[in-house]
This record gives C-alpha cells, sequence and structure tokens, in this order.
C-alpha cells in the first residue's frame, strides 16, 4: 500500500492548478486592433500556458460621448444618433428611444405603427443575428456560414433601403409613431422574405449544430451559471442560454407584443453552443412574430399627435427594451426644455462584456475567441 | 414593499411614482442598508444600472441613481440618492458584481467615488485624462489639450 503522504497522485500529477517546468505566469496582450475582438477591444490575457488564469477588458477605443451629444440636442434631433450605438440593430435602437420619449410626453403610437415597428425590429433581430452567426463562425474557423448569411442579410438590408432609405443606420422611427407610410408592395416583400428565409435557417444548422468541428469548439466552452449571469446583470440570449426563461418582451411587454403569439427559446447548460442553439431557435421565432404582424397589419394613421417642438414635463422615465442583445434601456430625465437634461443609455453589450472574465477563466486561449464571438458585442454600444 | 421599508427606516425614505414608474429618494446615510435590504430581503437580484445627474446649482450637486429589478417578482425600482461634490459612496459589488463597471463609469464621468470598489479607476475615457464630461460645467467641445498632444501627437482632437 503506498503512503498518501509520500507518493503524488496521478491526479495531482495532471491537476491544472499547478505550474510544471518552471513556466511562469504570462500576461499578453489581445487587440485593440484583432479581428476577432469584433471592433476595437483590447484584453489582457494572463496565462499559464495555454490556460486562462484572468483576464481584463480595456474598453473605449470607440467613445463617441453619445450621453453628452444628447444633452445638447433636441428629442428629435438626438434620433438619428442612437443608430450608431449598436449599429447592426439600428431599429431597434430607436425602437427604445422613441418609446421612452414617448412614455416620458405621454402619448402611444397608433396600432398601424406600433404593427410596422414591430416587423422592423424584428428583422432587424434576424439580421443582428445572421452578423453574429457569420462573424462568429468565422472566429472558429468555419467560414462558409459567414457567406450563407450575410447573402440572406442583404435581403432584410434591401427592405430597409426601400422603407426608408438606408440600410445600416436606418433612422426609420420618429417620437409618435413613422414618418413613412410603408411603400407599395411591402406586405407582399416581408412575407415573400419569410418563405426564403425559414428554409436557411435549416441551411445555417445543417452546416453547424452535428458538425463535430463546431460542436467541440463550443460544447462546454464558457459556461456560465443562472446565478452568475444575474449577478453580472447579464441580459439577452446569453442568460436564456443559461436556463432563465426572461424575455422583455414576455416579461414586461413593450410595443405590441402582446398580441403575438411566440415562444421564449433557453438552453439549459450555458455553453457556448446552448447560446447558438438559442439564438438559432430566436430567428424562428422572429419569423413567427413578423407573419403574424403583417397578416394582421392594421389600416389607420401612423403618427401620433405630438407637438413639433417636443417639450416633456419635467420627470424622468426608464425603459428598457428586449434588444436583439440584451435589455437595452434608456434613463430620460427632463426639465421641461427642449433638450433632455439628463440622457443615460444602458447598453446589454456593456454588461455582458463583463462577464467575460468569468467565462473565460480555466479555458484555453483559443477558447477566449469564441467566448467573445458568443457574447455577440458591438464595441459601438459598449463605449458610445 | 414601501410601506415595510418606510416602516423601518421612517422619513429617510420618500416615495415617489412618475409615470408609471416607482422610485425612492433615499437618504444618504441609509443607502448601505437600503441597498443590502432591497437584494436580500425584497429579491432584486439584478442591477440593471447605475447613473448619476449632476446639479450644479443644487448644494447637494449629484443625485447617484440605481436601476433594480427583481426577477421572481418581475418588478423595477429606482433608488435616487443625492450627495455632495466630493462625497463618496459605499460600492455595490459585494452586493450586485456586475455593479463593478457600472460604477467605474459613473467615477469616469462624474468623479463619484464608490469606497471599497476592487479597482476604482476610468473605464472609457484614457487614465491620464483631466475632467469628468458628463459634469455641466464640462463644456461639449471641451477636451484634455495636454493629454492629447501628449499622447497623440496633435495640436487639438477637434
Amino acid at each position: 500500500m503506498t503512503d498518501p503522504n509520500t507518493t503524488l497522485s496521478p491526479l495531482e500529477l495532471g491537476s491544472h492548478d499547478k505550474t510544471y517546468l518552471d513556466a511562469n505566469e504570462l500576461v499578453i496582450n489581445m487587440g485593440p486592433q484583432h479581428p476577432a475582438t469584433h471592433g476595437v477591444l483590447r484584453v489582457i490575457l494572463r496565462l499559464d500556458g495555454e490556460k486562462v488564469l484572468g483576464l481584463e477588458c480595456v474598453i473605449g477605443y470607440l467613445h463617441r460621448g453619445v450621453e453628452k451629444i444628447g444633452e445638447h440636442r433636441t428629442y428629435t434631433m438626438f434620433n438619428p444618433y442612437v443608430d450608431r450605438m449598436d449599429y447592426v440593430a439600428a431599429v431597434s435602437n430607436g425602437l427604445g428611444y422613441c418609446e421612452t420619449v414617448e412614455k416620458l410626453l405621454n402619448v402611444e403610437a397608433p396600432p398601424r405603427a406600433q404593427h410596422v415597428r414591430v416587423i422592423l425590429t424584428e428583422l432587424n433581430r434576424i439580421a443582428s443575428h445572421q452578423l453574429w452567426l457569420g462573424t462568429h463562425a468565422l472566429d472558429i474557423g468555419a467560414i462558409t456560414p459567414l457567406f450563407y448569411t450575410f447573402r440572406d442579410r442583404e435581403e432584410i438590408l434591401k427592405i430597409y433601403e426601400k422603407y426608408c432609405g438606408a440600410r445600416l443606420t436606418t433612422h426609420a422611427f420618429r417620437i409618435g409613431g413613422l414618418q413613412y407610410e410603408t411603400y407599395t408592395g411591402f406586405e407582399k416583400e416581408v412575407t415573400n422574405f419569410l418563405t426564403f428565409f425559414r428554409p436557411k435557417i435549416d441551411e445555417y444548422e445543417e452546416l453547424l449544430t452535428t458538425n463535430r468541428i463546431w460542436v467541440e469548439r463550443t460544447k462546454n466552452v464558457g459556461k456560465i451559471s443562472a446565478q452568475d449571469c444575474i449577478a453580472l446583470g447579464v441580459s439577452g440570449p446569453v442568460l436564456r442560454a443559461s436556463g432563465v426563461k426572461w424575455d422583455l418582451r414576455k416579461a414586461q411587454p413593450y410595443a405590441n407584443y402582446k398580441n403575438f403569439d411566440f415562444e421564449i427559446p433557453i438552453g439549459q447548460n450555458g455553453d457556448t453552443y446552448d447560446r447558438y442553439l438559442v439564438r438559432m431557435a430566436e430567428m424562428r421565432q422572429s419569423v413567427r412574430i413578423i407573419q403574424q404582424a403583417v397578416d394582421a397589419l392594421p389600416e389607420g394613421p401612423i403618427m401620433a399627435k405630438v407637438p413639433k417642438v417636443m417639450k416633456p414635463a419635467a420627470g424622468e422615465v426608464y425603459h428598457s427594451i428586449e434588444a436583439p442583445k440584451g435589455e437595452l434601456g434608456y434613463f430620460i430625465v427632463s426639465d421641461g426644455s427642449t433638450q433632455p437634461y439628463r440622457l443615460r443609455v444602458r447598453p446589454p453589450s456593456f454588461a455582458n462584456l463583463q462577464a467575460l472574465d468569468a467565462m473565460c477563466r480555466g479555458q484555453l486561449v483559443a477558447d477566449v475567441i469564441a467566448v467573445i464571438g458568443t457574447l455577440d458585442i458591438v464595441l459601438g454600444e459598449v463605449d458610445r | 414593499m414601501i410601506a415595510r421599508l418606510k416602516g423601518n427606516y421612517g422619513s429617510g425614505i420618500e416615495a415617489l411614482t412618475y409615470a408609471g414608474q416607482n422610485y425612492m429618494l433615499v437618504d444618504r446615510s441609509l443607502i448601505p442598508e437600503i441597498l443590502q435590504v432591497l437584494r436580500n430581503e425584497e429579491q432584486f437580484d439584478y442591477c440593471v444600472d447605475i447613473t448619476a445627474v449632476h446639479y450644479p446649482a443644487r448644494e447637494k450637486q449629484f443625485d447617484v441613481v440605481w436601476v433594480l429589478y427583481s426577477h421572481p417578482r418581475n418588478e423595477r425600482v429606482r433608488v435616487k440618492t443625492q450627495i455632495l461634490d466630493g462625497a463618496t459612496l459605499p460600492s455595490s459589488v459585494p452586493i450586485w458584481p456586475g455593479a463593478n463597471w457600472l460604477e467605474r463609469e459613473v467615477f469616469d464621468m462624474f468623479g463619484i467615488k464608490f469606497e471599497g470598489h476592487p479597482d476604482m479607476k476610468r473605464i472609457l475615457l484614457p487614465e491620464g485624462w483631466k475632467g469628468h464630461p458628463l459634469r455641466k460645467d464640462y463644456g461639449i467641445l471641451q477636451q484634455d489639450n495636454e493629454w492629447v498632444q501628449i499622447n497623440l501627437g496633435i495640436e487639438s482632437g477637434q
């Protein structure tokens, strides 16, 4: 019998907590100019060999002082600026901002405007998830999904271009409703897109869901528990993949989401693979919502009665929506003048990025890339 | 909930509603306890946002606002307190780890320090920058010229 005090057990020899061969901790820098950081994000990694012991994010490279600008513009003038935060989901940003100011003004957009808003916002969710899928898969080494998703995303951008003349920073909504009536054939084109897009989701899934390389690179990578997610303020698909059935469209319905029938997809393991599955399922749910909204598109006015010069009564409002990346909140303090006294944006990517450290500890360097991709951050929104 | 809190803490809490949203004005001295109670007894487990508002004309120049949400109750509440320029607040990182970056941003933009924060430094602006841009006395075109000249090698960023 061996004495446990004098012999190292095989488990201990293989333990990852020890540093062998006199290798010291290594601190290396990743970014800010790095193709896999999806913008200008700098990550300082503390490594033991290939293993990540901890990391620190350095952000702010894209800081443009959006909140300060908001305090120096009228409510209407600031509207296009919000598109420049999460520039791949500009329509969602606009919806959140317009609804917050509407709350301050105590007006509500008419039903037709609400329906069009839901259609465009859900199309934007699909476009945002497509961009995420393409770039995330590219980071991990699969090139084909990028071509597929960008090919299909183009169809959504064409609808935007026809509706308001812009493809990315759309400025699609106005405070109180919409500026433009839908173009002739809008419903038909959206329906055609849905018919075109449904089999495309299967196509994406065929490439990845059971692909052995994909599964091995994503399963059990960047795991985070539901409790940790909530404690760190994580929201959106990342939170749902950890098993929390929480979506603001259901929990605190805004716009007219309560009229539509849809599910909230959730995952169980909170790993990169589950986050992938959740976002794929969300695209399918968005298709469902858009179909219902197009089928029941009511006639009527598209603009509520709002004054030309907006002077909301003094007060403060916090309103948030479920953007493609999570909870996007606006906190506006009005002093009764034409400009917001204080305009605060609570971006989902900012809070989600904070979880990167917790998700990467104990993983390999290559997994950091996978985890940054799975968080679906947009640095324009993190830095504002 | 408000009634219960009021019963325990008396006049230090003022409950207000605007546009159907609840918020409370809490005395600075009660802040550490109230945040703790909201997290542990009232189940506000998600710290959505921490921010501040600057009122230069007031004696207590800053409003600091915590936006909280409770997953079990599906309810939101905002906690607001007023502090003097230069005064500090207790960090809520031990209560909500997610408050870490939010408090750093408040420090960066307003210069309000949080005591007990694990890493109280700027987050969006570069480390040696002078001034806190979201204060009302900081002009919209203002910048730290010295920093720009030394670090970027240009006369001005404008």
